[in-house]
């Protein structure tokens, strides 16, 4: 799939090359008076098909603002993230350990239609990922029906074995889901991936909008933006709504993190603190008469529902990873008897396999009987000879990824990978093509971002949050946009330099 | 509560209170320092009583003030410099996030941006003052904070009984190095040698002012001792401290409706300030009695430690 066009958020599909087509001068830094903004934004206009009307409020508002104030707004936005300590930890880098994920302040922004028929094609998906985990663990009717191969799931390392016939409290297996979605046209949604085991990022989608309205007030006096902050509240509830049968009074809910080293670890402190719950580790926790409890100044108390953010793995070095210091010794038997929650039930990796994903599109229609609302980037599964042989011969063309990679590590980007890249890739995917799928690579959407020549085109996708409890599934409208900020570039997770914004979901 | 939130936040606060009395310690050096013949003489004497010559000694050899401020400021070897001090409480302060408010937390974390800028190069004697000012400006305003925000509930009493436990460390080991300006004897002599050694213990503890409120001009080793060991308004006295830490264990034996080893050896403690003189400690060596208080403390902070469960 060639990149011929790319369809930008805020102007329309443009009519030109993507790597040409910016709609920014170059990135010189030259000029930076206030009408040279202006001038550029005429430029880009005459190079889209026109301003996009979700974006038709902010853009009367930016025709107003100069570039020095922004730049000033930029450089604010930057010491309040730095002040607040909403860093996450590069491994393997000692001197930098604590980074920024930089923080780009021009805002995504989605109409309240686009929303309500993406946020129903979630659900729908969320919904038959469940299902299909309750199926997988119990009678596994969709391989009997044949829509899946067995050995999808009988040789897959995401399948949990353990989990065979446990029945998780509430019947809920994903209780926080985030769908990474990306755009390629005006209704063109891929799902590209789906983040079933404990997806993260969600701080990052609450203290964007925390720092926009703090910066830029204005904005949200004249757009009407769906909020987001009432996400660690409704995470609180829906985890008490699967609380297990053992709890006694209102559910003891805590969140279990590896601690202060993890990458993530501002966002499980930032939850816990949110949400109002302790924030455990594995040594503050042990079994306790058939429960799990937490070591507290006044002795051993149990918890009702852990969110965890430690892998399987890692969870009960007595039944996985025995080395492991991260978990709880014998936390999965206690599980398995009904005394805890542990959120997301342990095995949900299977869900999210890359390999499992080519079949979501099956996997959808198998347990709702509809057709899927958003579509799945078509995908080649390289454990199948011929789909190996159509990889190798069109490397250049295809992203390759590895089945249980994640955070754009060990992956390669045909069009953007010098032929030695290839190469070595080339001999690592013909030594275990069953570890590997591969997809074309999508004309994913542009989104301005700010820079000091003014605005520029950057690829961006989203991640929308998802609870899932009893009671139903909730979506916070909008969620986290992570965009690449080399231009040009496609990968935007933030261990590879990608930045982010906040998304606005329109009341109408 | 967890335990290891409680102990998190007794340490964060051992920390920045440590960071705070090293800065005061160190101008205080500085100060007398520069009024000497055998200027390096008194840096010997800071790093004794920061418990750290010989691990100092180890590392440089011989004590020079150059070294001895870069190892007292920023030398990550040294346990109790300032940079790992501030790195520790921050370190501690992100384990007990959830326990502490949004200004608290910044405060903190902003503390540790900004002297980790201000300690990254080596700070010359020139710099010296401005560095130790900033450190106390930045512990200054993470109590502000914590004053101004934080509940007064369990979570606050356990920083409490850090910082208290710290400071009467501190103090006492402060008098201890210096106890032979303070003996009976040594007050008789009355040169002007020993003048500046006396102001230099009260400037250590930022008390210049209080005695001359309380004393007036009258510098004197006795009333020195009286003030910084038994005066209860002197809010870095030995007495003050130990009073402040029966306060806080008697609100944690309300809050969780019981009493601990933990408050009795406090509570014991505190008798004895009640009942002995500032006479009676002098008589029986000054030595003497801050090692047996510097022993007491130590097992008072070791036993909250678990009798609160800090620690798996």
């Amino acid at each position: 799939m060639q990149m011929t066009t790319t369809f930008d958020e805020m102007w329309g599909r443009g009519m030109g090359q993507s790597q040409g087509h910016s709609a920014t001068a170059s990135d010189d830094g030259a000029s930076g008076g206030p009408n040279s903004r202006s001038s550029r934004m005429t430029q880009a206009q005459t190079m889209y098909e026109g301003l996009r009307p979700p974006y038709a409020a902010f853009d009367a508002w930016l025709k107003g603002e100069n570039p020095g104030r922004l730049l000033r707004k930029q450089h604010e936005a930057e010491e309040v993230f730095r002040l607040t300590g909403i860093t996450f930890n590069v491994y393997g880098r000692a001197e930098a350990a604590e980074r920024l994920i930089p923080f780009d302040i021009i805002p995504r922004i989605i109409s309240g239609r686009e929303w309500a028929r993406l946020a129903k094609g979630i659900e729908q998906r969320v919904r038959a990922i469940n299902a299909f985990l309750h199926d997988i663990y119990h009678r596994q009717e969709i391989i009997r029906a044949g829509r899946i191969p067995v050995e999808m799931i009988a040789r897959n390392a995401a399948f949990l074995s353990k989990m065979i016939g446990v029945e998780p409290p509430g019947g809920v297996y994903t209780h926080i889901v985030g769908i990474d979605l990306v755009r390629t046209g005006e209704d063109e949604f891929y799902v590209l991936e789906d983040n079933a085991r404990t997806p993260s990022g969600v701080s990052y989608m609450l203290e964007n909008r925390e720092t926009m309205l703090q910066m830029f007030p204005e904005l949200f006096s004249r757009n009407r933006v769906r909020p987001v902050s009432n996400y660690p509240l409704a995470l609180r509830r829906s985890l008490a709504a699967c609380a297990p049968a053992a709890t006694r009074g209102d559910p003891v809910v805590a969140v279990l993190t590896p601690g202060l080293y993890n990458s993530a670890y501002y966002e499980h402190s930032f939850l816990a603190d949110k949400m109002g719950v302790e924030l455990v580790e594995g040594h503050d926790l042990r079994v306790v008469g058939g429960r799990v409890a937490m070591r507290t100044t006044e002795g051993y108390k149990p918890i009702d529902v852990l969110y965890r953010r430690v892998d399987d793995d890692f969870l009960d070095p007595l039944n996985f990873n025995p080395e492991s210091g991260l978990g709880v010794p014998g936390i999965f038997d206690v599980y398995r008897a009904g005394g805890i929650t542990i959120a997301n039930a342990p095995g949900t990796g299977i869900a999210d396999d890359k390999a499992v994903y080519s079949y979501m599109p099956e996997i959808v229609r198998f347990y709702t009987g509809e057709a899927p609302i958003l579509q799945n980037v078509p995908t080649w599964r390289c454990n199948e000879p011929q789909a190996l042989r159509y990889v190798l011969d069109n490397l250049h063309d295809l992203v390759v990824k590895e089945v249980h990679g994640s955070g754009g590590y060990g992956m390669l980007v045909g069009p953007t990978s010098s032929k030695k890249e290839i190469a070595t890739f080339r001999e690592k995917l013909l030594a275990n093509p069953g570890n590997y799928i591969a997809q074309p690579t999508l004309a994913l959407s542009t989104v301005p971002i700010f820079t000091r020549a003014g605005l520029a085109p950057r690829h961006v996708d989203l991640r929308p949050y998802v609870l899932v409890s009893p009671d139903g599934v909730t979506i916070t409208p909008g969620g986290l946009t992570r965009v690449a900020l080399k231009k040009g570039s496609l990968v935007v997770n933030s261990s590879q330099g990608g930045g982010t914004k906040d998304t606005w979901v329109l009341e109408e | 509560m967890l335990g290891k939130t409680a102990g998190g936040l007794y340490w964060m606060f051992r920390y920045l209170e440590r960071s705070e009395n090293t800065a005061r310690l160190m101008a205080a050096g500085q100060r007398i320092a520069l009024t000497r013949s055998h200027a390096d003489d008194e840096w010997i004497s800071v790093l004794e009583t920061t418990a750290t010559l010989d691990s100092y000694s180890a590392r440089y050899g011989e004590v020079t003030r150059d070294n001895a401020i870069q190892w007292m400021l920023c030398d990550r070897d040294n346990t109790s410099s300032v940079m790992t001090v501030i790195e520790s409480a921050r370190n501690n302060a992100r384990l007990v996030r959830t326990a502490l408010t949004r200004e608290v937390w910044e405060s903190v974390n902003e503390s540790w941006m900004t002297l980790k800028d201000a300690l990254s190069q080596k700070v010359g004697e020139r710099e010296l003052p401005q560095v130790l000012t900033l450190i106390r400006n930045r512990s200054a305003h993470v109590r502000g904070a914590f004053a101004g925000t934080m509940l007064r509930n369990d979570i606050y009493n356990f920083a409490r009984l850090g910082t208290f436990i710290e400071r009467a460390d501190n103090t006492a080991r402060l008098l201890d190095v210096k106890s032979y300006v303070l003996l009976p004897s040594a007050s008789a002599v009355g040169s002007s040698l020993d003048n500046v050694q006396w102001e230099t213990i009260l400037r250590s503890v930022s008390a210049e002012g209080a005695y001359r409120m309380t004393y007036g001009q009258d510098v004197r080793a006795r009333n020195i001792a009286q003030f910084l060991i038994l005066d209860r308004r002197m809010p870095r006295s030995l007495a003050f401290s130990v009073g402040k830490l029966v306060d806080n264990y008697g609100y944690l034996a309300d809050c969780y409706g019981t009493r601990l080893d933990s408050h009795a050896k406090a509570g014991a403690l505190h008798s004895d300030f009640l009942a002995v003189g500032i006479d009676e400690i002098l008589d029986a060596g000054l030595h003497e009695f801050i090692q047996a208080f510097l022993r007491d403390v130590a097992e008072v902070g070791s036993q909250t430690e678990v009798d609160y469960r800090f620690y798996a």
